[in-house]
């Protein structure tokens, strides 16, 4: 049941995109189409999820275990970078097929604050291993559901007539502000699922 | 007189923010009012200062292949010693910005930087593009964190300036830091053209 409840939370409540501001970089850039928005949607998720496992095992064993806790962001920034490298070269042989689709994206994922962001907020919330990897694919989620709603808006949108200096990023920023007002009708849905689950 | 056009390069025709789009999360994120903004923006300035420096000096000692590696290994190093200094001397501050000053490390202002200034100029200029670009983030941040205090509260810099009854909360949600930056841009737009 908490785990149904931290999958409905960091989807819809605290959306990574619309609550917690992380990821905006890629939601601004990659968002101009919907088929490109869902693979980056699962490069996220595929990179996000695995990220979160190597940087738990990071912190407890290495980090924890010899007293570098200072070396957190250095140690993860490096190891996500690293990974996504594998991640890159595994692909390539494994999988060429979903090479294809997610490897443009790759390369990008490393400057995604959100990857970083989860890593340190899985640690922060003290989470144990399979939590914070429920958190962290939720998460993913969420960020994946945003951006290809937000393609979805914008595709729309290039048909429109703009005024002239709203053009481009302005009249982007305007909708993503609207459609993040439509996700915190969501606000409160957290507490009542608790309380339905008998979670307080 | 070349460094100071090197400066205000940053502020005016490259800014950040307003010009480049760059470092949105922080933007965002930290401008709940103008103070958060202003100390959000000193923060990644002095980062970006002492990352330009560091990384104009030693370019020639580091291999083209592993170039990024390096100098995000040199800019992970800089943001945890920042870390350890707000956390000693602001400690308030530090628990406010939270998240947001470790992701000070995958903010694309200061790599962007990197590599297309201090990769290719010398010291000196490289500190005053730092200096710029990093004043003009500031300015930035502060703008959008005051606009999002004033309608959202009525206080500008925690001074009140009208009652907080009628101000629109909207603007100190999540929602109103996308209207409000949307809003910023197209005037700057329209500045610039003018």
């Amino acid at each position: 049941m908490e785990y149904i409840l931290i999958f409905i939370t960091a989807i819809f409540v605290n959306n990574v995109v619309f609550s917690q501001f992380l990821g905006i970089c890629p939601f601004l850039g990659v968002s101009k189409k919907v088929d490109t928005a869902m693979g980056m949607g699962a490069a996220v998720a595929f990179v996000l999820t695995l990220a979160t496992i190597v940087t738990y095992i990071i912190q407890k064993f290495l980090l924890d275990a010899f007293g570098l806790e200072y070396l957190q962001t250095i140690a993860f920034i490096l190891v996500i970078a690293a990974l996504v490298q594998l991640v890159e070269i595994v692909l390539k042989k494994v999988s060429p097929a979903l090479y294809q689709a997610l490897g443009v994206f790759l390369p990008l994922i490393t400057t995604n604050c959100c990857i970083l962001g989860v890593a340190i907020l899985v640690i922060q919330k003290d989470y144990d291993l399979f939590t914070g990897v429920v958190y962290a694919f939720s998460t993913a989620l969420g960020f994946a559901l945003a951006l290809i709603l937000f393609a979805g808006i914008r595709e729309q949108l290039s048909l429109v007539k703009v005024p002239k200096g709203m053009e481009g990023m302005s009249i982007a920023l305007v909708t993503a502000g609207l459609l993040a007002m439509a996700f915190m009708g969501f606000s409160g849905v957290d507490k009542g699922l608790a309380a339905v689950f008998g979670l307080n | 007189m070349n460094n100071l056009k090197v400066l205000l390069n940053g502020i005016v025709k490259e800014n950040p923010t307003f010009v480049l789009l760059l470092g949105m999360c922080p933007t965002l994120g930290t401008t709940s009012s103008a103070i958060n903004g202003m100390s959000m923006g000193l923060a990644t300035m002095a980062v970006l200062i002492c990352s330009n420096f560091v990384i104009s000096c030693i370019k020639k000692l580091v291999p083209d292949m592993v170039r990024i590696p390096s100098y995000i290994v040199v800019i992970a190093s800089l943001v945890t010693i920042l870390q350890m200094v707000m956390q000693a001397y602001v400690p308030d501050l530090y628990a406010t910005l939270g998240l947001f000053i470790p992701l000070i490390v995958v903010n694309c202002i200061i790599l962007g930087r990197a590599e297309a200034f201090a990769a290719k100029n010398g010291p000196i200029p490289s500190i005053f593009d730092g200096i710029g670009i990093g004043l003009g983030f500031t300015i930035a941040l502060t703008l959008l964190g005051g606009v999002r205090e004033l309608l959202g509260t009525g206080k500008l810099f925690n001074v009140t300036l009208y009652s907080e009854d009628y101000g629109m909360l909207l603007f100190v949600l999540a929602p109103g830091a996308f209207i409000a930056l949307g809003y910023l841009i197209a005037i700057v737009n329209k500045l610039r053209k003018a």
